[in-house]
């Protein structure tokens, strides 16, 4: 028999033969709590009161403190929009690049060959010792300095494509390239933490059904180790789509930088840093719930049932008005029906 | 002592030709010496047991046979080919890993922790091998697949993953899993050594049904009763050297050797 709420306290002890399904219960009180709940009520109101109804004057005009109305008429600026565009190719071309070099140096820093893990630690000590903001200046300041001419062809022999370095949008390349191989750096530390974390067995099981080491890893080791690398990546994406602003100390016109050019003009500055922080956290936001569902995905074969999305256990709240106690006419028995 | 057995005779035909074939099988890990001159074989359709303490390198040996290690010295046949090398003319090439990969795809292998690929459900464990090595078609291969589930009696877990299952299934999932590839010999790594006393029964019936079926099959194990009922021959291995083989029914109750009957004390 399966008791229902209130059926009765568990574990309660019968004094004097008093059936204990009579008997008051009195639930634990938390004053800690209360008293916690109550100080974070008054912050909260403090802080939609500053943000909303408090105003402020300022150079003789009386305003809103922190005038949302500047915000608004800023946020969908045509210039902030392109800025959204160039924030956005940036951090999805640099992680990009990112992972595959970090799926590529990882595999290489486990590999046999001491020349290749050699270079692939020589690789992560150079990129993740320097600034990321000393690396997308040294690269725009450097391309043009160092390389004047990029050619493509056999190394030390004849070369078959050259580029002048200056028909290069030299701010959008330098930004790519000094955020995806510093990005590289870390990925690779992610995902060789990621491959280590899967079982050695899981390779010998795959290599006594004959699968060779590209199979393995691909079909094998990488798809487990994808549940330990996904957090860290979504982190790691989260953190490009802010750290893309340092392409402001090269001018590249991405979010940022575009909010900056307009208070640059009319001397709206506060205002025109919420813009740009509004946006970070719109797609932030986004981001995460996108991370929510691919580490859902890949968390198949780790726990016995995945718990209900929110749209799931939303959908399952409005859709189940019951009575809280099953009734025995209208509810289908609790014990299995084949038992 | 073991009785040497003489060279392979290259005319011999291939069915007379023992499925395994050790002769003095060194292998040290560093200084430590894991294996120190192993001799044994295996007929076609035998089952070999091997027992013994734990670090006798019964293990080890299973793995050398079936390239997850390379051995320092002697030589190992399987089914008359040197392990690890391909002959042409008077020279022994070292195996590329493709080849490797084919020579391994031949023997099936059965570990103490199961291995299941757990990201995948029992049927695609099963398809994994006969899909992605051997590049067969989906659809006979799945048949296939399911049959096979439902002979180590799992017809209903099909599309379980690993971790809802019992020990005991999981570990019927991988013989099914190794079966896949059709191997000419299967390899038992103590496999029923992490079960739980009362799921045992189940993966040494399925083995029992395997071994009838005429499978060549090496098994580590510490079951005596399966060693005795199943095994054609017992090993049993100490200290990187095979103390003593035979009979199951002699090895067992009327041991030669000392080593042997301590052993045997402590297990049985």
């Amino acid at each position: 028999m399966i008791a229902g709420p209130g059926a009765g306290p568990p574990g309660g002890r019968r004094d004097g033969g008093e059936d204990a399904g009579s008997l008051k219960i009195v639930p634990v009180r938390h004053p800690g709590r209360w008293v916690a709940s109550a100080v974070i009520l008054v912050l909260l109101a403090m802080l939609v009161d500053t943000l909303v109804f408090s105003h402020l004057t300022r150079g003789g005009v009386r305003e809103g403190r922190f005038q949302w109305g500047v915000v608004g008429s800023y946020l969908f600026d045509p210039s902030v929009l392109r800025g959204i565009v160039v924030t956005l190719e940036l951090t999805v071309i640099a992680m990009g690049v990112g992972i595959v070099l970090g799926v590529l140096l990882a595999v290489m820093r486990l590999s046999a060959s001491r020349l290749l893990s050699g270079t692939a630690w020589l690789y992560i000590w150079f990129f993740r010792g320097t600034p990321v903001l000393v690396q997308i200046i040294f690269w725009y300041e450097g391309i043009s300095y160092l390389y004047p001419h990029l050619s493509f062809g056999v190394p030390f022999g004849p070369s078959f494509v050259t580029v002048s370095a200056n028909s290069l949008d030299t701010a959008f390349v330098a930004g790519v390239l000094g955020l995806s191989f510093n990005e590289g750096a870390y990925m690779a530390e992610i995902v060789r933490a990621g491959i280590i974390s899967v079982d050695e067995g899981q390779t010998e099981a795959a290599q006594s059904i004959g699968m060779s080491r590209a199979a393995t890893l691909r079909r094998i080791v990488l798809p487990q180790a994808m549940r330990v690398i996904i957090p860290p990546t979504g982190n790691e994406t989260i953190s490009m789509l802010k750290t893309t602003s340092l392409v402001y100390a090269i001018a590249l016109t991405d979010l940022f930088t575009a909010t900056q050019n307009i208070s640059n003009r009319n001397y709206e500055v506060v205002p025109l840093l919420m813009v740009a922080s509004l946006w970070y956290l719109f797609f932030t936001s986004l981001m995460t719930v996108g991370q929510y569902y691919i580490e859902r995905y890949y968390a198949r074969g780790s726990t016995r049932s995945l718990p209900a999305t929110p749209f799931q256990r939303l959908r399952q709240g409005l859709f189940r008005i019951r009575p809280q106690t099953p009734s025995p006419l209208t509810d289908p028995p609790l014990a299995r029906p084949h038992a | 002592m073991p009785e040497p057995t003489g060279p392979p005779e290259r005319g011999v035909r291939e069915a007379e030709l023992p499925m395994v074939d050790a002769r003095q099988v060194h292998k040290s890990y560093g200084r430590l010496e894991v294996l120190k001159g192993i001799d044994l074989t295996v007929g076609r359709g035998a089952v070999l047991c091997l027992i013994g303490p734990s670090g006798s390198g019964k293990s080890t040996f299973l793995r050398c046979i079936n390239h997850l290690e390379k051995i320092d010295g002697g030589e190992l046949f399987v089914d008359g080919d040197l392990v690890g090398y391909r002959q042409s003319g008077n020279r022994l090439h070292e195996l590329k890993d493709r080849e490797v990969c084919s020579k391994r795809a031949e023997i099936g292998m059965v570990f103490q922790r199961f291995n299941l690929f757990p990201h995948m459900s029992a049927l695609d464990n099963v398809l994994a091998g006969p899909v992605w090595v051997k590049k067969a078609p989906g659809g006979p291969s799945k048949e296939r697949a399911r049959e096979l589930l439902a002979r180590v009696g799992l017809a209903d877990k099909v599309d379980n993953y690993p971790n809802q299952l019992s020990g005991g299934q999981q570990q019927r999932v991988a013989i099914a899993r190794a079966l896949a590839m059709e191997p000419k010999l299967m390899l038992f790594d103590e496999p029923t050594s992490a079960l739980d006393p009362e799921l045992v029964g189940d993966v040494l019936d399925v083995m029992r049904d395997l071994a009838g079926t005429g499978m060549t099959m090496i098994v580590v194990t510490h079951e005596m009763g399966f060693a005795r009922e199943v095994g054609d021959t017992v090993v049993f291995m100490d200290a990187g050297v095979v103390v003593e083989q035979g009979d199951p029914r002699r090895v067992l109750t009327e041991p030669e050797h000392e080593r042997t009957r301590s052993f045997l004390a402590k297990v049985l």
